[in-house]
C-alpha cells in the first residue's frame, strides 16, 4: 500500500490527486498555510519546553511529539465540532490545538491530577495511557451517535504498538458490525518504545483495517498537508453515513518515547538522521519559502508566537496548585459512599492528631462536589 | 474452551404454573421467579427512559442464555436492545463510550468466568473515568453477571469473582438474592449515576417469590437486610449474599430448635453496610460469614476484620468463615464439595455457640 503525499519530497512517497482534491481552499491560500506553519512551530517549541521542565524535575513526565507536529496538527485543524477525538498520551497537545488551556493540560504531566479538563466542553477526551482502551470508547461513542441520529463523529487515535491490542481489534470489528461514525487514526512512528513497527505487525496497520471490512489510507505523516486532507476523506466518509474509517500516518518520533526512555538503545544515528531530513516543521517553511509565500517577517511572527506559547507552559507549570488530601477522597463516586466518607474522616482526624490541619473543604463527602477540581 | 463454543447451560425447568404479573407492572403485587423479574426490572428501565440500552452476547433474539432480557429486543427494537459480536472487552468497552454520550447502557456478561476478558475496561476505564475527570463525566453504567455455581456447569461457568471488583474503588457491586431484590436492584442499579456490578445468583433465576411493584424493598441499594430466625434473643449471625442466602436462612431454621440466628442479607458487597452488621453482632456476639468464593482474601475476610475492630470486646468467639476453596471452581460432579450447604453453615454455627 503506498504513502500518499502532498508536499514531496520524501522517496518513498506517491504524490496524490485525491489528497490535493481535499485541500482546494487551502493549497494557494497563504494565510491558512502560514496558520499551518505556525501551529507546527508553536508544538514544537511548547514540546520543547516541556522536555526541559521534564528534565528539570517540573514535570514528572513528558511524552515528546517532536517529528510528530503535523499529525497533530492536520488532525486537529480536519476535526470539526461534530467530531469527538479520543486520545492518547502523545496527543495532550492536540488539546491544546482545540483551546484546552495550559492549565488544564498540565496537571496530569505535573502529577497534580489524573486528568484535566472536561472532554465535553472541548470535544476530546483526557489521554488514555492503557492504549487501545479508547478505540472502543470511540466506537461506543459513535454508535451512540448514530442512535441518536445525528451527523456526529469519533476520531480514536493511537500508535503502531496499540494496533497488537486486543481491545483495538474487537473496536475494529465493532465498528464495522455497526456502521459506526468512527475515524480510526494510526499514528505510525516506527516505535513502541523500542520495538520496531516490524515486530509489532507482519502487515502495514492500514491493510489489517481492510480485513475487517474498513477502508483505509496510508499518509505521509510528516506532510501536515496531507494529513489535513486524509483526515478531511475519513471524517467526511463517516458523517455520510459510510462507516468506519482508517488511517495510517506514517511519521517518526524524533525524540525518546518519554523522558525515562533512551532511544539510542534501540534506534541508529543514521536512522535518526534520514528522519530528520523529513521533519515536518522545516518542510512546512520549506514549501512556503519555495512558493513565495514566507517572508521574513512571517518566521519572525511565528517565532514570536513559539516563544510565547512555551513560556506560558513555563509559568504555568510552576503555578499549578499542589493537590491536597481531600482531593484524593473526591469524585470517586457520584453518590455518596460510606467506605469513602469513613476513610476520609480517620484521615483528617490523622492529620489533626499529628498537628496537621486538615485542608481546607468539605470532610465528609465522598462525592466532593463541593471539593476544587 | 473460550466464549466462542462455551456450551449453553440447559435452562432449568420452570415451576409448575406461569408467572403471574401485572400487564404494566406499574402496580400491585406478583409471584415471579428471579430471573423473569429481573427481566421486568429491564423492561421498565426500558419504558421509562430512551437512554437506556440493553447490549450483550445472545441478548436478543434469544433472549439471553437465561432468557433474562426474553422478548426485550422484540418489544423495544434492535436499536435498544443490541446483540453485540462476541467480545467481552468489546461490550463493555462501547458501552463505556455510549455513557459518554450520554446512553445508560446495560451490558450482560454471558457468564462470571467470561468477565475477565472485560476486567480491564471495567478496573482502569469504568471505574476511574469519573475521578480522573475531577467528576465531570459520569458513568451510569450497569454490568450484569450471573455468578456462582450449582448448576452442574463446565469450567469457568460458576465462578464468583465478586471480591476483585469489590476491591477496586469507582465500582458499586450488588448481589440480589431474591425476585424482589432482582427486580428493584434491576432499576435502581440503572438509574444510579455510578457504574454498578449486578451478580445475579444464576442457581436462583427460577425459584419463586413475590414482588410488590408499587414499593421498592425498605432497604436503600447499599444497604443490606436483618432477618431474625427464632423467638428468643439471637445467639449468633450469618452474614451471607447472593444464593447462599437461601441456604443461610435454612440453616437458621434448622437450628431454631436450639437458638435465635440473625440472618443478616448484605445485599451490597461494596460498599458493605457495616452499619447493620454491627448492629447484630453487638447482640449476639457471635459471627458466621458465608459466601461461595474462596475463603482466601474473599469478602468475608473483610467483614471479619471490621467486625474486630468495630466490636471487638463483644466477640464471644472468633468469627467463623465458610465458603469455597482455594482451588479452581471444581468439575460438576464434585461442586457439592466445594458450594457452602446448611451442614456447613451448621458446623461453622456449632463451632461459634460452643465458645
Amino acid at each position: 500500500m503506498p504513502t500518499s503525499g502532498v508536499m514531496g519530497p520524501a522517496a518513498d512517497q506517491a504524490d496524490s490527486p485525491a489528497l490535493r482534491d481535499r485541500l482546494g481552499d487551502v493549497i494557494d491560500d497563504r494565510g491558512a498555510l502560514l496558520r499551518l506553519y505556525r501551529d507546527l512551530a508553536v508544538l514544537r517549541r511548547i514540546d520543547e519546553q516541556c522536555l526541559a521542565l521534564a528534565r528539570q524535575g517540573t514535570l514528572a513526565l513528558w511524552a515528546p511529539i517532536a517529528g510528530q507536529e503535523a499529525v497533530l496538527v492536520g488532525a486537529a485543524r480536519a476535526s470539526d465540532s461534530h467530531d469527538h477525538l479520543f486520545i492518547s498520551y502523545r496527543e495532550s497537545l492536540m488539546a491544546y490545538l482545540r483551546g484546552v488551556p495550559p492549565e488544564q493540560v498540565l496537571p496530569m504531566w505535573r502529577g497534580s491530577a489524573l486528568g484535566g479538563w472536561d472532554p465535553a466542553e472541548f470535544g476530546i477526551t483526557n489521554p488514555a495511557i492503557i492504549v487501545g482502551a479508547h478505540g472502543l470508547h470511540a466506537t461506543g461513542y459513535a454508535m451512540a451517535a448514530a442512535l441518536d441520529g445525528t451527523e456526529d463523529g469519533a476520531i480514536a487515535f493511537f500508535g503502531d504498538g496499540a494496533t497488537s491490542q486486543g481491545d483495538l481489534n474487537e473496536a475494529l470489528n465493532f465498528a464495522a458490525v455497526a456502521t459506526a461514525p468512527v475515524v480510526f487514526f494510526c499514528t505510525n512512528n516506527q516505535y513502541a518504545i523500542s520495538v520496531p513497527v516490524a515486530q509489532q505487525t507482519a502487515v502495514q496497520p492500514a491493510q489489517r483495517a481492510q480485513g475487517f471490512g474498513i477502508p483505509s489510507l496510508r499518509v505521509d505523516g510528516n506532510d501536515v498537508l496531507a494529513v489535513l486532507a486524509a483526515t478531511r476523506i475519513a471524517t467526511a466518509h463517516v458523517h455520510a453515513g459510510g462507516g468506519p474509517y482508517f488511517v495510517e500516518a506514517v511519521t517518526y518520533r524524533l525524540g525518546p518515547h518519554t523522558t525515562n526512555d533512551d532511544p539510542t538503545r534501540y534506534r541508529s544515528a543514521a536512522e535518526m538522521e534520514a528522519w530528520r531530513a523529513r521533519d515536518p516543521v522545516e518542510r512546512m517553511r520549506g514549501f512556503l519559502a519555495d512558493r513565495g509565500m514566507l517572508a521574513g517577517s512571517d518566521d519572525d511572527a511565528v517565532r514570536a508566537a513559539a516563544d510565547e506559547a512555551a513560556q506560558r507552559f513555563r509559568r504555568t507549570s510552576a503555578e499549578l496548585p499542589e493537590p491536597d488530601e481531600a482531593g484524593i477522597f473526591a469524585h470517586v463516586y457520584a453518590a455518596p459512599h460510606p467506605l469513602i466518607d469513613e476513610e476520609r474522616r480517620a484521615y483528617a482526624d490523622y492529620l489533626a492528631s499529628i498537628g496537621q490541619a486538615a485542608a481546607a473543604g468539605p470532610v465528609g463527602s465522598s462525592t466532593g462536589q463541593e471539593a476544587p477540581r | 474452551m473460550t466464549a466462542t463454543d462455551a456450551p449453553v447451560v440447559p435452562v432449568a425447568p420452570r415451576e409448575e404454573g406461569a408467572d403471574v404479573a401485572p400487564a404494566d407492572q406499574r402496580g400491585g403485587a406478583a409471584r415471579l421467579a428471579l430471573a423473569p423479574a429481573i427481566g421486568a426490572g429491564l423492561r421498565r428501565a426500558l419504558e421509562d427512559d430512551d437512554r437506556v440500552v440493553i447490549m450483550g452476547e445472545d441478548v436478543g433474539r434469544l433472549g439471553g442464555v437465561f432468557r433474562v432480557t426474553d422478548g426485550l429486543q422484540k418489544d423495544f427494537g434492535e436499536r435498544r436492545v443490541i446483540d453485540t459480536p462476541l467480545a467481552e472487552s468489546g461490550i463493555v468497552g462501547t458501552a463505556f463510550g455510549m455513557a459518554l454520550r450520554g446512553k445508560r447502557p446495560v451490558c450482560e456478561i454471558q457468564f462470571d468466568g467470561f468477565v475477565y476478558p472485560a476486567f480491564d475496561q471495567i478496573v482502569t476505564q469504568v471505574a476511574k473515568i469519573h475521578n480522573r475527570t475531577g467528576g465531570a463525566v459520569g458513568m451510569p453504567l450497569t454490568i450484569r453477571i450471573p455468578f456462582g455455581g450449582g448448576i452442574g456447569a463446565v469450567e469457568h461457568h460458576s465462578e464468583s469473582p465478586e471480591a476483585y471488583f469489590a476491591h477496586t474503588a469507582g465500582l458499586r457491586v450488588v448481589s440480589p438474592s431474591n425476585p424482589s431484590d432482582g427486580y428493584w436492584m434491576t432499576r435502581q442499579a440503572i438509574a444510579a449515576p455510578d457504574p454498578v456490578i449486578v451478580f445475579e445468583p444464576k442457581r436462583r433465576y427460577w425459584e419463586k417469590g413475590p414482588v410488590d411493584f408499587s414499593a421498592p424493598p425498605a432497604e436503600p441499594l447499599g444497604g443490606a437486610r436483618l432477618m431474625t430466625f427464632g423467638n428468643g434473643e439471637a445467639s449468633a449471625t450469618i452474614v451471607t449474599y447472593g444464593a447462599l442466602v437461601a441456604t443461610a436462612v435454612e440453616a437458621a431454621e434448622t437450628a431454631v430448635g436450639e437458638c435465635s440466628v440473625d440472618v443478616v442479607d448484605l445485599r451490597s458487597l461494596s460498599p458493605i453496610d457495616f452499619d447493620t452488621v454491627e448492629e447484630s453482632v453487638r447482640r449476639t456476639g457471635r459471627l458466621v460469614v458465608a459466601h461461595e468464593a474462596p475463603v482466601f482474601m474473599g469478602l468475608g475476610a473483610e467483614v471479619a476484620a471490621r467486625v474486630t475492630e468495630r466490636c471487638f470486646y463483644r466477640l464471644e468467639a472468633p468469627v467463623m468463615r465458610v465458603g469455597g476453596f482455594h482451588t479452581p471452581y471444581p468439575a460438576a460432579r464434585a461442586e457439592s464439595h466445594f458450594v457452602p450447604d446448611v451442614d456447613r453453615i451448621l458446623d461453622a454455627l456449632d463451632q461459634v455457640l460452643a465458645q
